[in-house]
């Protein structure tokens, strides 16, 4: 379907978008602007791979390496021109993602489908800045990608028909369902998520109870596979952050005020899992 | 090293996670709730790194870590196996 497919920013998300799609048998261009990130992705692809029977039961079929074989890293941009489809990762910061796109617009063919891969930045927004609304989407990916067979899709007021038709054939011919829904800040999962997160942060800045009380009371209870706070520390605290600042001034909605908590912790480098730390230990 | 100094070892390890819980050594972890899927992963990492070993990837099966005896056992097995593989050189 496509010769290559694209993959912009090499962090927790567009590490597992690249694995899935090389363990499909695409082959993928991961670009980042540090060489450092790229070769973490490369470790971290690997390591997924090692650990994947694991989590899921089910045998891997083809070694590492030849998984790895199928993704260039790649700090050059202009290696995109070639790709026809591609997920954008890179850190939730309109300014930072306003340049990336501007630049991808300038560099990709017209045909190529951007698909936003963002926690709540608007698609209708980013799609104003690359000339080609219509080609724009959002594939929120959860986390973590291999693992999770469900991908929200967001359509943006200008999103073509054609558009969505090939998302939902691509994410398909990677083993994934999807639903649409409409644009709006944080779409349906994290307008919600986000929210639930930070009230639980703010019930353990408040000693209300703690960290594993919270988490507890909500798998026992509710019956969900992590409480808020494991969830916060998957996403990554930064992220999360973020995501509620994007939401805050995306309503003008005091609701989606941070928790000051969420705001020492990123100042802290308390991110969660991928730094070792966040409401939990995760050192080894 | 012997099996107590393992076994508390781990024991601490997990203390940290579940903080809330006393672990007994025949306790299945993964049946308790107490645990999520992807805490497994840190688990094995913890163990390679702290006993210097490498696991072989049958071996990386919820079986052999369900309960603090079946993870004492794996890593004696493995340490019984490296130091076999160096006096061997």
């Amino acid at each position: 379907m496509y010769d290559y497919l694209g993959v912009v920013g090499a962090g927790v998300m567009g590490t597992g978008v690249a694995q899935v799609f090389a363990q499909s048998g695409y082959k993928t261009i991961l670009v980042d602007i540090s060489k450092e990130q790229l070769e973490k992705a490369k470790n971290k692809i690997r390591q997924n791979l090692r650990f994947q029977r694991l989590l899921t039961n089910r045998e891997i079929s083809e070694s590492a390496d030849t998984v790895l074989e199928r993704i260039k890293f790649t700090t050059d941009y202009n290696e995109l021109s070639k790709v026809g489809f591609l997920i954008e990762n890179v850190t939730e910061n309109w300014e930072i993602k306003k340049g990336v796109y501007q630049k991808l617009t300038e560099i990709c063919n017209d045909d190529c489908i951007f698909g936003v891969n963002t926690s709540a930045i608007s698609i209708t927004r980013i799609g104003s800045v690359t000339k080609k609304a219509q080609n724009v989407i959002g594939i929120h990916f959860m986390n973590p990608v291999p693992l999770k067979a469900m991908v929200e899709v967001i359509k943006g007021v200008h999103t073509s028909e054609e558009t969505i038709k090939r998302t939902k054939e691509l994410l398909k011919s990677i083993g994934k369902d999807s639903i649409v829904v409409n644009d709006s800040v944080g779409f349906v999962t994290n307008r919600a998520m986000m929210i639930f997160i930070n009230e639980a942060a703010f019930m353990l800045q408040e000693q209300v109870a703690s960290a594993e009380d919270i988490d507890t009371l909500f798998k026992q209870c509710f019956g969900h596979k992590m409480g808020p706070l494991q969830t916060a520390d998957l996403i990554g605290i930064d992220t999360v952050l973020r995501s509620l600042e994007v939401l805050y001034e995306g309503y003008n909605d005091s609701k989606y005020r941070p928790c000051p908590l969420l705001k020492k912790m990123t100042d802290a480098g308390l991110h969660g899992m991928k730094s070792g730390k966040g409401f939990y230990n995760y050192e080894v | 090293m012997d099996t107590m100094l393992i076994k508390s070892k781990i024991k601490e390890y997990l203390m940290r996670s579940v903080r809330n819980y006393e672990i007994k050594d025949d306790d299945n972890i993964f049946e308790l709730g107490i645990v999520h899927s992807l805490f497994t992963i840190q688990l094995i990492m913890f163990i390679e790194k702290n006993f210097g070993i490498e696991l072989e990837d049958e071996e990386l099966d919820i079986e052999k870590i369900k309960t603090v005896n079946d993870m004492v056992e794996l890593i004696k097995n493995n340490i019984e196996k490296k130091e076999k593989g160096a006096l061997k050189l």
